[in-house]
């Protein structure tokens, strides 16, 4: 059973999808999934205590092997990832049946479930698989559920956002696949391990520069890189809430990992760096995604935008660590994929929470909510701070790499643009805490109740994570740094 | 009660943010909340009073928390400096309490539980930061303080609280995320270790070009010492009340902000590296340039208030010189000036905030004639103005006294001059209040309506620190040991 846990870490929740339309009462498909989801988290622990313990795992798909079959191979980079994906989905899910209850119609609400098992499906297999055309496959599956997912917004703007979405991340897609299919043609495989073994004899060539280029442009597109970023705020504020929650703290993730796969594992180190001036344009791009991204926030009126375009600035952060090709660069941005999915997971469950009680998330209607929905508004503070990254939360934890990368590499200047990043930060999170806590309530609002245990519980979990792994950072950044260590050491 | 040193050392910290859930639990009952925290008061104290009694005995009392990342621990150790500065802010804490008792009361404040709250975790992370252990321990607490200290500031609410707020947290946040942190990280990158040692932690081959930006990086990451010109949040905190500005913006905040300076100039980079640094000089004119431009302004303020802040202000970098001097008489002046400036201005505010009650003025040119109708008052407002320019019998003098042998030890005679210079402006600001209050008389109003002083509770705190001024003159002897065994000791590297 054990040695078959990459195989059920995908094939679970892929085969529980279509069983949802077997169980007729939303309820008991919540249920179903819940269960599916935090099976797939037992799973994905499991998995990373293997990894961790005794190196990566290979996996070949019913017993055909590598290159021809298919491979799933799995070390700490991607078991850190499983994880982080399995467990943020359990925890939203938990919140779900409640706050879906109130923002899709009953009759929609048992695909939503489905929709949302193939889209955590699709992500699940991005990570796990070995195959460069498997990770096309998988990427469609999460996308165009993910498509459809937001499409469900209660918002009629929630359809266009989803197509906006939909012509982007298709376009993005199909670069991946272009630049998948050039590689094929240059090498004659698409196992990725395979690959990286083959690509050096030809790496000269036009025809793997262009693979090159059309891959990293298509997993900018799909991570929200600025100038790419176009789609996310949109399809982040119309979308269900919980499926905001959920893509917020994992989707770009998943596209990081990518990025992070092809150049260093794939690609490889030498490649992806000295043949394009990818490194200066990582960092400019993500220097300006800080920034641009930063400042637009400041002037959301939607918290949910505000949030979104937070999300943008964030992968900023990621996109530097990433762009100073250092291990500590890179333990950096790893740590951040953490910190960043338990910030804003947390952060958009709370929003959940109080778009269940109110209705809307408009700055104007946080006012006095500080003494009405007194928890969900601390879970929104303590978050913000760790967004912020303040001492004794996970953001400081990653901020503390970021620098310290920078020094090492010498970039003075850009150390202090990334402190001078967060300060934007402080000022899009003291706005909704100054309206939530020193603007009296909005007239004719009565009274607005605490939000339901079901938000409460999942949103504390997240938000405890956000202390706890703030303090107790043994497991992320030693998972963090050693997948560093290994993506740059010997490699795949 | 029998608990060990270390103990004492952990519960100074804890027990007031303990005492935080206690005020919140009993915030219906307003006399109990007030006998919670009165009662912390206390036993902070004797926590204080007894581990001050414990490193005259030579013990070394560390305390380990936790291990964040590799190297960088929450750990805590005391050593003279640090336990100067928790004895004073534990003394002055309870004297703020029956102040603000009196205070709050009859001021009929809004939000009292929320202000006792917060007042107790600012006092808790107080404590922190002056028994760190190491830069990151007290970069922590130096956080939670700002953090804790924004609702009071923002306490009334109003439009001007709240942008007042806006500009207290921006500044102070903002100056520590950018430059402080900055500034310890490229310390853990150069030097390998946060820890504050006798002499410093940098390798003596350090680069003193880049050691000196990050010396930059310090002296302008630390907002709280409000060097001008960061100094803007201290003005703007003057919408709290009263006992707010008397604790935490005479006392607690910023002498939180010149007690990190004083820690890094001698226990990072070591006085003898400080003396080396070619950004020092510039640093010690800009301070220089603090205390006599923040003077100046001082001057031009009607409101007692504002006028006070400025003050503190310029007082403030007094101590930053005493650090920047590198000379042990600048850093044992700069030290005794912490004690010195906190009973002074604690006093100053007591009456500013008294008379408000009292006589609901805040405005310096309605106060003529005020001294018929609050003698006691405006007597400890003289005696504290006095401890503030420096004359006898107060104990302001002292510090002055080794301030000015420190820039004559390290021949700055420009410093020296402003030193001297401003102390004369102290008086053409501070003096005139008690003065026209007790020599002129008020020709608008008609008649002195007999003495009405403040609550009774206020009265008492008043009268006890500005006892504190008269003390510190006579025994000065304690004091003196305490800041002359800093550069002496083996400071924060107990147990290493």
């Amino acid at each position: 059973m054990l040695t078959h846990l990459p195989i059920l870490q995908v094939i679970v929740p892929l085969m529980a999808a279509p069983l949802c339309l077997i169980l007729s009462r939303p309820r008991l498909v919540w249920l179903f999934a819940l269960i599916t989801s935090g099976l797939a988290f037992l799973i994905s622990g499991l998995i990373l205590q293997q990894v961790m313990a005794s190196g990566t795992i290979i996996y070949e798909l019913s017993g055909w092997q590598a290159p021809w079959g298919i491979e799933y191979r799995i070390d700490q980079l991607n078991a850190f990832l499983l994880l982080i994906i399995s467990a943020i989905s359990t925890v939203v899910l938990i919140a779900a049946d409640t706050s879906i209850k109130q923002e899709i119609p009953a009759e929609k609400q048992t695909y939503f479930y489905i929709l949302y098992l193939l889209s955590l499906t699709g992500m699940l297999g991005i990570v796990a698989t070995g195959d460069a055309f498997n990770v096309f496959v998988f990427l469609e599956v999460s996308s165009l559920s993910a498509y459809a997912l937001i499409s469900l917004g209660k918002d009629r703007r929630a359809l266009w956002a989803a197509f906006q979405y939909l012509i982007m991340g298709t376009i993005g897609a199909t670069f991946i696949l272009i630049g998948i299919g050039l590689m094929y043609q240059m090498t004659g495989t698409l196992n990725m391990h395979d690959l990286s073994i083959r690509l050096p004899a030809v790496e000269h060539t036009r025809t793997v520069f262009t693979a090159y280029a059309f891959v990293i442009v298509g997993i900018c597109l799909k991570l929200a890189l600025f100038p790419l970023h176009l789609w996310l705020p949109n399809a982040y504020a119309y979308a269900p809430s919980i499926v905001t929650a959920f893509f917020a703290a994992t989707a770009t993730k998943v596209a990081v990992y990518l990025l992070i796969r092809f150049t260093f594992s794939v690609f490889g180190l030498s490649f992806s760096f000295t043949a394009v001036p990818l490194q200066i344009l990582f960092l400019v791009f993500g220097l300006l995604g800080i920034f641009v991204a930063s400042t637009a926030a400041i002037y959301q009126t939607n918290v949910k935008h505000l949030f979104a375009y937070s999300s943008i600035a964030q992968i900023g952060y990621m996109i530097v660590g990433f762009s100073m090709t250092t291990i500590t660069g890179l333990t950096a941005t790893l740590l951040h994929l953490f910190n960043h999915a338990l910030m804003k997971g947390a952060l958009f469950l709370a929003l959940a929470a109080v778009m269940y009680r109110i209705g809307r998330v408009q700055l104007s209607q946080f006012q006095g909510l500080g003494r009405q929905m007194p928890l969900t508004m601390a879970a929104i503070v303590i978050g913000g701070l760790s967004l912020i990254g303040v001492p004794l939360t996970v953001g400081f934890v990653s901020k503390w790499y970021l620098i310290l990368a920078t020094l090492e590499n010498g970039w003075w200047p850009v150390a202090v643009l990334i402190l001078l990043g967060s300060l934007l930060a402080v000022v899009y999170v003291w706005r909704i805490i100054e309206t939530a806590y020193f603007k009296p309530l909005l007239a004719g609002s009565g009274t607005i109740k605490e939000a339901p245990l079901s938000f409460l519980i999942p949103v504390w979990i997240l938000v405890i994570a956000n202390i706890y792994f703030g303090i107790d950072t043994r497991l992320s950044v030693q998972v963090a740094q050693s997948a560093a260590q290994s993506l740059f050491g010997v490699g795949l | 009660m029998n608990l060990s040193l270390q103990s004492m050392l952990q519960l100074s910290i804890i027990l007031p943010m303990l005492t935080t859930l206690a005020i919140v639990v009993t915030g219906r009952k307003p006399n109990l909340r007030e006998a919670v925290t009165i009662t912390t008061c206390l036993a902070l104290l004797y926590f204080t009073v007894n581990l001050y009694q414990g490193i005259k005995q030579g013990e070394s009392i560390r305390a380990f928390w936790w291990e964040l990342l590799p190297g960088l621990q929450i750990s805590f150790s005391i050593e003279p400096l640090g336990i100067l500065f928790a004895l004073i802010a534990s003394f002055l804490w309870l004297v703020t309490t029956v102040y603000a008792i009196g205070y709050m009361r009859s001021h009929e404040e809004q939000n009292q539980t929320r202000f006792y709250a917060c007042f107790a975790i600012a006092i808790g992370s107080v404590m922190g930061i002056a028994f760190a252990e190491n830069l990151f321990t007290l970069f922590i607490f130096y956080e939670v303080l700002t953090l804790s200290t924004y609702p009071l500031v923002t306490h009334a609410g109003t439009e001007k609280a709240k942008k007042g707020g806006r500009i207290y947290l921006g500044i102070l946040l903002s100056t520590s995320i950018v430059f402080f942190l900055l500034a310890i990280v490229s310390t853990w990158f150069m030097a390998g270790t946060l820890d504050f040692k006798p002499g410093g932690v940098f390798a003596s081959d350090v680069n003193t070009s880049v050691a000196g930006v990050v010396l930059l990086l310090f002296i302008f990451g630390i907002g709280k010492a409000a060097i001008m010109p960061f100094h803007r949040w201290l003005p703007a905190a003057m919408v709290a009340p009263t006992p707010v500005s008397a604790l935490l913006h005479a006392v607690a905040v910023v002498k939180a902000g010149v007690f990190t300076v004083l820690k890094v100039c001698v226990f990072i980079f070591g006085i003898d590296l400080l003396a080396e640094l070619p950004s020092t000089q510039f640093l010690l004119y800009l301070a220089g340039a603090s205390v006599l431009l923040a003077s100046l302004v001082a001057m031009r303020q009607d409101n007692l208030k504002a006028r006070l802040a400025y003050s503190t202000v310029s007082q403030l970098g007094y101590i930053t010189i005493g650090a920047l001097l590198a000379t042990s008489a600048g850093v044992i002046g700069g030290s005794m000036h912490i004690a010195m400036h906190a009973f002074g201005k604690i006093t100053l505010f007591f009456c500013a905030g008294a008379i408000l009650v009292a006589a609901h003025k805040s405005k310096i040119s309605e106060m003529r004639g005020l001294g018929r109708q609050m003698p006691i008052t405006m007597a400890a407002f003289f005696i504290a103005s006095l401890s503030i320019i420096g004359v006898p019998p107060t104990g302001g003098t002292w510090s002055k006294w080794f301030l000015l042998m420190g820039t004559i030890e390290a021949e700055q005679w420009i410093l020296m001059t402003v030193l001297v210079i401003s102390s004369l402006l102290n008086i053409a600001y501070l003096l005139p209040v008690s003065l026209h209050a007790f020599f002129s008389t008020d020709k608008t109003s008609t008649a002195a309506t007999g003495i009405k002083e403040a609550p009774l509770p206020s009265l008492i705190a008043l009268c006890i620190s500005t006892a504190g001024c008269l003390v510190l003159f006579i025994y000065p002897q304690q004091l003196y040991e305490l800041a002359s065994s800093i550069l002496g000791t083996t400071g924060g590297a107990h147990g290493k």
